[in-house]
């Protein structure tokens, strides 16, 4: 067992499993973070809107590129998602409807433009379709010049990291520093938006503001991803994280730390779970890495020292 | 045969038996959808069912693998339509119990269950892929649905299934529309809310199952929602909107349906979609009662009509109209010349508003809490609003005011 492990970690690990894992955790991070805030603000899905309409941006991104790189992706993926806001936004105030079936409208509708336009385009000379839309390929995110653990102080083999580790890297600190500029900011206007606009903080800036950090965190992680990865960490990792605390410090402390567990855990287990069974092949990683943030979520709601509402008494 | 030729034939069922057994087939469950979407919109829940249709994948992936297990294909649509309602019943029942027993709000419940539920599917899908190796099990198809070579049986079952729930629906029609519109009420008439409400959703679960096969489950949960917010804009009463998003929701299936037909690269789920879209756009532009040309055109006459009542007190009292769309309103009507003098209909037309004006001016001092006041929209001439004894009245007090006052100067 212990070989086992040591063997686990050797050089084969660096090249095949460290980029993966660290994208990973890189990625849920990226994602808790903002969704604490979404969380609270009962915008919970916002980020699973905001995820299904990046696969129309990119497709349209490609449509006006012709080719398949990252930054007019990226940007398409933006831009679609502003507008996903726009159009909810324009539907709920035309159509007087509650915010969850304009969401569910808008989003619905433009994901089907973006299949669409997949099926009827010749795409066949790239890599994009629903599959990777879904799933992403954190599993091919492997470092081919690795050849230990030396690699990461040898700059010749950190150039060639993928591209999606350090631009995921850049993502995480852009929002880490967002939040903790305007954390006081953030927090009074979650807790108490009036008052916030008493106080002279801008909350709708704000507040747009929030989205398009969701926004980007969303399409920086759906490229290394997959999108079910992404909704899964806009909302376990702070959900379970709720039920932890009463403090919003500690609350993002515990969705970072369970957003890490869920990504280590997850890949961990999908790579090398089915051969505990017997099996030679793996299972789809962002797959598991949601699997064992629900598992996590289950063991909060049923444990967690702040699982009850204030003044909900403890049942039998 | 051309595109457009087939469409035709194809929407009167006279492209083949399969495809018109695919058309009606999905007719149906856009007609069961869009009614049962119907009473989850108005109740407010719209996205449960954005859950619901997600939670299905481990149950399509498990039951196959049960089938296979036990020495059949896997591919038998009646037992991965089982499979999928239980998965997706445990992940409503898990949405209600995080709802309930937790702090945590109901859309982080729904965002989990959704995104848990379909990750763990797609992990046995994975395993499935690995698992069948030689075969393929096609079941990627459930997620953006597919009629291409869809069974007779499998197109009967989705029929069958559908116009089940739609019986299901009209039997449960009264108390639906009671928990929909005023839970607490509902509640002290005897009716159990909560039942009311998991079938409702229950209803969801079966349109989401049968759907899985032609529309695919992360876009069933539009022919749930577009259909009655599309409704929404054409009527005020519940039976009415029931009625029309059951007809939006039958139109986009059957039209989306034959036109997936009819162009083979279509895929059938998103087609569906972008028609209900379709409808909802239609809807929102141009009905009479919410729409927006509609409104617009309300706006605009309602403008005007402030613009020619200022234009005339205007011209009564001997000003200069500089506005340009005030000279505009006036001279097409042949009040005013170029030159902004007022013509003999002009000069008739403004004493008769600055007439009515002082009607009204009097009526507020005299009568301020009169409903007719309250009514008064600056416009209306108030022949319309008071009684003749109640203009001679007012009347008889301007003379007054206007004597008292001459006497004092």
């Amino acid at each position: 067992m212990i070989d086992d492990l040591i063997t686990a970690l050797g050089a084969e690990f660096v090249q095949l499993s460290l980029t993966p894992i660290v994208i990973g955790m890189l990625a849920a991070i990226a994602c808790a973070l903002p969704g604490n805030f979404l969380l609270l603000r009962r915008q919970a899905l916002i980020g699973d809107a905001i995820s299904h309409v990046v696969l129309p941006g990119i497709v349209a991104a490609f449509l006006v590129t012709g080719t398949i790189t990252a930054v007019p992706m990226m940007l398409g993926a933006g831009a679609a998602a502003i507008i996903a806001v726009v159009m909810i936004e324009i539907v709920k105030r035309l159509g007087r409807v509650e915010p969850g079936a304009a969401m569910g409208l808008v989003f619905t509708t433009l994901f089907a433009a973006g299949v669409l336009f997949l099926e009827i385009t010749d795409t066949s000379s790239v890599h994009i379709d629903v599959q990777h839309a879904l799933l992403g390929n954190l599993e091919s995110l492997i470092w081919f010049d690795a050849e230990g653990w030396g690699s990461l102080l040898d700059p010749a083999a950190l150039a060639t990291l993928p591209p999606q580790l350090p631009r995921l890297a850049v993502v995480l600190v852009g929002i880490g520093l967002f939040i903790f500029l305007f954390w006081k900011e953030l927090k009074i206007s979650t807790f108490d938006a009036a008052f916030a606009g008493a106080i002279g903080i801008r909350t709708r800036v704000l507040g747009f503001a929030l989205v398009v950090a969701t926004a980007v965190a969303a399409v920086a992680a759906f490229d290394a991803v997959g999108s079910i990865i992404v909704i899964a960490m806009f909302v376990c990792p702070p959900a379970s994280a709720r039920l932890m605390t009463n403090q919003l410090a500690r609350q993002v402390g515990w969705s970072v730390v369970f957003a890490t567990i869920s990504a280590v855990l997850g890949y961990v287990l999908a790579g090398y779970g089915p051969g505990w069974f017997g099996s030679p092949y793996a299972v789809s990683a962002a797959g598991m890495i949601a699997t064992v943030s629900g598992v996590i979520l289950i063991l909060t709601c049923l444990f967690g020292p702040q699982r009850k509402r204030v003044g909900q008494q403890a049942e039998a | 045969m051309g595109f457009g030729d087939y469409f035709i034939s194809a929407l009167f069922l006279q492209a083949g038996y399969n495809s018109a057994l695919v058309a009606i087939g999905a007719g149906l469950l856009g007609l069961s959808a869009g009614s049962a979407g119907a009473f989850i919109f108005l109740r407010k829940r719209a996205l449960v069912s954005d859950a619901i249709s997600h939670a299905t994948l481990p149950g399509v992936g498990l039951a196959f693998i049960i089938m296979v297990a036990f020495g059949s294909d896997g591919r038998w649509l009646p037992g991965l339509i089982l499979g999928s309602a239980i998965s997706s019943a445990i992940g409503l029942l898990m949405v209600e119990w995080i709802t309930r027993k937790t702090r945590l709000t109901e859309d982080a419940a729904i965002g989990a269950v959704l995104s848990v539920f379909f990750g763990f599917g797609i992990v046995l899908l994975t395993v499935i892929q690995t698992m069948s190796s030689g075969r393929q099990a096609g079941l990627e198809n459930f997620l953006l649905g597919s009629t291409a070579g869809m069974l007779i049986s499998e197109a009967t079952t989705i029929a069958v299934a559908g116009a089940m729930a739609a019986g299901f629906v009209f039997l449960l029609r009264r108390p639906m529309t009671l928990v929909a519109f005023d839970p607490e009420y509902a509640a002290t008439t005897g009716v159990n809310v909560r039942n009311i409400d998991l079938a409702m959703m229950g209803l969801a679960l079966i349109v989401t199952v049968i759907g899985l096969k032609i529309v695919g489950l992360i876009l069933i949960v539009a022919l749930l929602i577009i259909p009655p917010v599309a409704a929404r804009f054409w009527t005020n009463q519940v039976g009415k909107m029931i009625g029309i998003a059951a007809v939006i929701g039958g139109l986009s299936g059957y039209v989306g349906a034959v036109l997936s037909a009819a162009h083979a690269a279509l895929p059938t789920g998103p087609i569906i979609v972008l028609v209900a879209f379709g409808f909802f756009m239609i809807s929102a532009l141009f009905s009479p009662l919410r729409g927006g040309l509609a409104s617009a055109l309300r706006h605009q006459r309602f403008q005007r009509r402030v613009h020619r009542r200022q234009g005339l007190l205007s011209l009564a009292r001997r000003e200069p109209i500089y506005d340009g769309l005030t000279i505009r309103i006036l001279r097409r009507a042949g009040m005013i010349r170029a030159d902004g003098v007022a013509t003999a209909r002009g000069r008739i037309a403004a004493e008769k508003a600055a007439h009515d004006e002082a009607r009204w001016a009097m009526a507020r001092r005299m009568l301020p809490d009169d409903s007719a006041i309250e009514r008064y929209d600056g416009l209306t001439p108030i022949e319309r609003m008071m009684t003749p004894d109640q203009i001679a009245e007012i009347d008889r007090m301007i003379h007054n005011a206007q004597t008292t006052q001459g006497a004092k100067a």
